[in-house]
């Protein structure tokens, strides 16, 4: 019931949201973003206790006459995202405090429906459900992108939408193609992941690029990734900090457990080419990233970079590797949203992020230049902060699969420290203008939210033996389950 | 004794942490008697291991917690104390100490005091996680820690661009070869299985390993030493990092940082000895890099400059013997440079304190009577680094000399060359800034002071250790096993002993005899133009000779990456962003989006409102359908 209790609570405070007025309705949402957290944490306590406990299955009937079943179930690698996404809501919503949004109502009711959405495509464990919470997702973040987005909202967000649309129709006709060849003519995945050992290689294949489709432009890697810049830099801040904090992490988590173990051949023959494609976006987003002028399109392209390389981590399909992934969406999720949220301070009170418009802002406002550094330490992976332990295993990871492909991937050590530093420097350092002399320190609200960002950034730093400990047993097995699933069919 | 070592760490990052968090509100002078103080603290822990060391003299392992394990992959947070490890804590404490007193003088007006001094704690703490962690990833937490640390402080006065732009350059080139180093860490475990010193080294002699990996290994490593401290192709940050403080010149860019490679390749003496490629390259880059930095030395104007290439030429030299595994005589050589460097940056910062901030020597001249702590202290610095006995210098220096000639006579040759330019370039130092007459202006003149004793007791001390320090490795062949040379070995026992320098007494003292008179030839050669026919380097506007020219543009290195590297780096990106990502991959992405469109209009004719059409249209589809049913995919 815990699990389902995760799933519910948001949804029940989308309710309480709307139900209560405007001026409420950023607290409500809070308050229920914190209980959500306060179930997820205690989830994840639970866990590392009892892994088999019962509360964490939630199997009933829902469509009888296609055998899918309501089945959500936490293990060892959906609680990492789930605590991903129980930890980032309640900042992404106090970020909003001392800003002026309208219509707060259907936004925070927005962000938690989100939010449930999410955690069910990370918990669902039955095909059609699955689809049917990643479609979901898609609702709120289309609508917060459109109302409350920036100029040119209705074409960037229409592109978007048609955009990952179009890929989750390729995901449908895989599940589609699963579903027949499934003797038990069910959604199941553990059932899904046996019907891989009696497909062809041929079949597996055309799954594999079914599903590749699909996650791959969620995540995005290159070249499917063109929708992207513009979604985040259109977006309002919250939604961007949805979008690349969390929402990416559906793809990648999607290529752990959706397509990878239930096409082990598909995976044996396209792996080549799906790690190439991811690192040309290490190297690719990081040179874009080099040559922007704007802020939050330079983080942007950064992202694509950083989830190239959780891509290559992935398809490596080692215990570096998929360990790497995991570590790194969750410091991932921790880094970008404080990121975006620097900007969106810059924003508020500078009305630009270009950046060559910006300097000296060190001068007039240390706690946020402090705070700033350490997120941005955090996004080059500096070791003791989040970003080096998922960094260092997805090299790891790709490494052992390729030599030559990790060298590229590592070229994400250097880009990334050259375009970030450059931009710090070119708002940070420097004589202030006319325009950053009036930047002041940011507001207490700003300094709890970044601060407390900060603090996971170097947390999870220091102890990342908390999160890798928990699901290095479930991607070992997952890892097993390959090796024998692609063996089976070679013979 | 040893299991305390975890204190040494401990105390700077505690005074870090209490500094950082009270920022402006803590007030200076608690400061200034916690961030010396910490470092001192460590410096007594590490004397009181030392002691313990020096009694037993064999390696303590203290484990303290795991920091993260994935399958048998296992990075741990532990340290590791044996010689190698607890000579250079001693260095970093005992010379980082003197240099956190001698900032409390330099920095007292900063308004950023508090700023400064957290910065230089947390430094202290990254050096010694570095030198003591027991294995490869902690010492590369200590690595970029360090690197993240010369990066602050370099940038200290951020708001100048310039400083802003060589704190950038000196991470991220760190950065490139930090790849190396972190590629070299992952092939280490994917050859030996574990990153842990103690389980890597043991393993050599008892498991065959294939001798390319080795070298991969090496070379991966040694491309994060050649960053760190500063070698070809990767030490133009160095110079330019001379933007920080002059206090954090002597401490990080000149006695501890910029030593870690040479930490490293003794480190992992076992392991690079195994490749006598890698190795003959280090001895090749060692010299290449001990060469260009002199000669660019022999005719820069800055005073920090001129320590900063000389600084690169030393460590050059340093590389150069270790290439030959002249291990400990490198070593010692270390923690010689760090007094005599230290000394010399830690001077020029008192000339420049009393110079109002310029740090021309065409302006300075004759500060001997006016500044004569900082004189005489210089001096002796100075005659330490040219290498003339009883100095430190000369110690050291003469044991890297010995063992290279043992191996090499060319490398020996250009290294006796080097020796010689750094006297030239030196004793050129000196007499430009100290004698003859002042020739800035007016209002310097006026100035010129003393600094105050917290800035002249820490070069007295400096000034002791660079006259004794070279007697703790006197030469064995002169009979004595007073030494840490022979107690430095300690860390190498376990495994492959060096082939020691082999020569007869009678060589090694005409050797050394050969080098001391060409070296008082240099000196003199400089007395001659700069003391008695008062020459004076000219003003950049006056014209100059091609080859002086190159050399006095360093050779024009920084604009030829500039060329090469940086601009078309950005071109490239430029390039692409414009015509694949904006007019390439996304104008097909929205060409299809439009063609999808254009069809659909097409598409909407056969919305006829005619019931005939849809029926027809349905009865096709059925028989489409009943098709495909029988064709399964």
């Amino acid at each position: 019931m815990l699990v389902f209790l995760l799933l519910i609570l948001p949804v029940v405070f989308v309710l309480l949201t709307l139900i209560f007025s405007d001026k409420q309705a950023k607290n409500i949402a809070l308050l229920g973003s914190l209980a959500t957290l306060g179930v997820g944490l205690y989830a994840f306590y639970q866990f590392n206790l009892n892994p088999t406990c019962s509360c964490f299955v939630y199997h009933t009937d829902w469509i009888k006459a296609l055998s899918a079943d309501f089945y959500i179930k936490v293990d060892g690698i959906d609680i990492i995202l789930v605590l991903l996404t129980v930890l980032l809501v309640p900042f992404i919503i106090q970020s909003t405090a001392g800003r002026d949004i309208k219509n707060p109502k259907a936004y925070f009711s927005l962000i938690l429906a989100m939010q449930s959405a999410l955690l069910g495509v990370f918990l669902a464990k039955d095909a059609l459900l699955f689809y049917i919470f990643w479609e979901l997702a898609l609702i709120p973040i289309y609508l917060i992108s459109l109302i409350w987005g920036g100029e040119g909202r209705q074409r960037i967000t229409f592109k978007f939408f048609i955009y990952t649309l179009f890929g989750s129709l390729f995901m449908l006709l895989a599940i589609i193609f699963l579903w027949i060849h499934n003797p038990a003519r069910n959604f199941n995945i553990y059932d899904f992941y046996k019907v891989g050992t009696l497909l062809t290689a041929q079949q597996q294949v055309f799954v594999f690029i079914a599903f590749y489709l699909a996650f791959a432009i969620k995540i995005p890697i290159f070249p499917l990734h063109t929708w992207q810049p513009d979604t985040y830099v259109n977006a309002p801040t919250q939604g961007t900090m949805l979008l690349s904090g969390i929402m990416l992490k559906m793809g990648a988590f999607a290529l752990i457990v959706w397509l990878i173990p239930i096409v082990p051949l598909g995976w044996q023959l396209a792996s080549k080419y799906v790690i190439i494609l991811s690192v040309i976006s290490v190297v690719y987003g990081s040179l874009m990233a080099l040559t922007q002028h704007n802020f939050k399109r330079m983080l942007a392209y950064s992202s694509l970079g950083h989830v190239g390389l959780i891509a290559a981590g992935i398809f490596a399909f080692n215990l570096q590797g998929i360990q790497g992934s995991l570590y790194q969406m969750l410091s991932h999720g921790i880094n970008v949203v404080a990121l975006f949220f620097v900007c969106d301070i810059i924003l508020n009170r500078m009305k630009t992020d270009t950046m060559q418009k910006l300097g000296g802002i060190r001068n007039v406002s240390r706690v946020f230049s402090v705070l700033f550094l350490i997120a941005l330490l955090g996004s080059v992976a500096m070791p003791l902060t989040n970003g080096f332990v998922g960094e260092f295993l997805l090299i790891h990871g790709v490494f052992q699969y390729n030599t030559v492909m990790a060298v590229f991937a590592g070229l994400t050590v250097i880009l990334g420290a050259l375009y970030m530093l450059r931009a710090y420097q070119s708002m940070m350092h420097g004589e202030t203008n006319a325009l950053t002399e009036t930047f002041g320190e940011i507001t207490t609200n700003e300094k709890i939210v970044l601060g407390g960002l900060a603090v996971l950034v170097i947390f999870f730093g220091l102890f990342p033996n908390i999160i890798l400990h928990v699901s290095e047993e479930s991607v070992k097995q997952l890892i097993e389950h390959v090796q024998n699933a692609a063996v089976l069919v070679k013979h | 004794m040893e299991q305390l070592v975890y204190l040494i760490p401990l105390f700077p990052l505690v005074s870090f942490i209490i500094i950082a968090l009270f920022g402006k509100n803590l007030s200076k002078s608690i400061t200034t008697f916690l961030a010396p103080g910490s470092i001192l603290a460590s410096f007594i822990v590490a004397l009181l291991i030392f002691g313990a060391q020096l009694s037993h003299n064999h390696a303590v392992t203290v484990p303290l917690l795991s920091w993260f394990h994935v399958g048998n992959f296992n990075a741990e947070f532990s340290f590791l104390v044996d010689s190698l490890s607890i000579i250079f804590t001693l260095v970093i404490t005992g010379v980082g100490f003197l240099i956190h007193v001698y900032s409390t003088g330099y920095m007292h007006d900063e308004k950023d005091y508090n700023r400064y001094f957290s910065y230089l704690n947390l430094f202290v703490f990254f050096m010694l996680l570095l030198v003591l962690g027991d294995n490869f990833l902690l010492m590369f937490v200590g690595w970029e820690g360090v690197g993240l640390c010369s990066y602050l402080l370099i940038g200290f006065w951020f708001r100048n661009i310039n400083y802003s732009n060589a704190a950038n350059k000196a991470f991220i080139m760190n950065r490139i070869g930090d790849l190396g180093f972190l590629l070299g860490i992952i092939l280490t475990f994917g050859v030996f299985g574990s990153i842990n010193y103690h389980e890597v080294f043991t393993q050599i002699g008892t498991i065959v390993v294939d001798g390319k990996l080795i070298t991969w290994i090496t070379l991966l490593l040694f491309i994060g030493a050649m960053g760190k401290s500063a070698q070809i192709p990767l030490y133009t940050w160095l110079p330019d990092a001379m933007a920080g403080p002059t206090p954090v010149s002597a401490l990080i860019h000149a006695a501890t940082m910029v030593t870690a490679g040479i930490y490293m390749v003794a480190r992992c003496g076992v392991l690079f000895s195994m490749s006598e490629f890698t190795m003959h390259l280090i001895s090749i880059i060692g010299i290449s890099t001990a060469l260009l930095a002199a000669s660019i030395a022999l005719f820069q104007n800055d005073i920090k400059k001129v320590l900063a290439y000389s600084t690169v030429s030393q460590l050059g030299l340093i590389f150069c013997a270790l290439g030959v595994g002249a291990f400990s005589a490198g070593v010692f050589h270390v923690v010689t440079h760090a007094f005599f460097k230290a000394l010399l940056f830690l001077g020029a910062g008192s000339v420049i304190h009393g110079m109002s901030g310029d740090q021309d020597i065409r302006n300075m001249g004759g500060l001997k009577s006016k500044m004569p702590v900082t004189y005489i202290t210089f001096f002796i610095a100075t005659i330490a680094i040219s290498g003339i006995p009883p100095f430190a210098g000369f110690f050291s220096k003469d044991q890297m000399l010995a063992e290279i000639f043992v191996h090499n006579k060319v490398l020996f040759v250009l290294a006796v060359a080097v020796s010689l330019m750094t006297a030239f370039y030196m004793f050129r130092l000196l007499f430009l800034t100290f004698f003859g007459e002042f020739r800035g202006n007016d209002i310097q003149k006026n100035h010129v002071h003393e600094s105050p004793k917290s800035m002249t007791v820490p070069l007295m001390i400096l000034a002791v250790l660079s006259v004794l320090g070279g007697f703790i490795g006197f030469p064995h062949e002169l009979g004595h096993t007073l030494g840490i040379h022979h107690w430095l070995d300690g860390f190498l026992a376990t495994s492959v002993k060096m082939e020691a320098a082999e020569m007869t007494l009678n060589t090694e003292l005409i050797l050394m005899a050969v080098t001391i008179v060409l070296i008082l030839a240099m000196i003199l050669l400089a007395r001659t133009i700069f003391l008695s026919n008062k020459s004076v380097p000219k003003s950049d506007d006056e014209a100059m000779p091609l080859w002086k020219e190159v050399i006095y543009y360093k050779y024009y290195i920084d604009e030829i990456y500039e060329a090469i590297i940086v601009k078309p780096l950005n071109r490239i990106s430029g390039l692409l962003y414009h015509y694949i990502e904006r007019s390439g991959i996304d104008a097909m992405v929205n060409g299809i989006g439009a063609s999808v469109v254009n069809w659909s209009q097409l598409l909407r004719l056969t919305q006829t409102g005619g019931l005939g059409f849809y029926v027809g249209a349905m009865v096709v589809s059925i028989i489409v359908l009943i098709i495909l049913m029988f064709v399964k995919i």
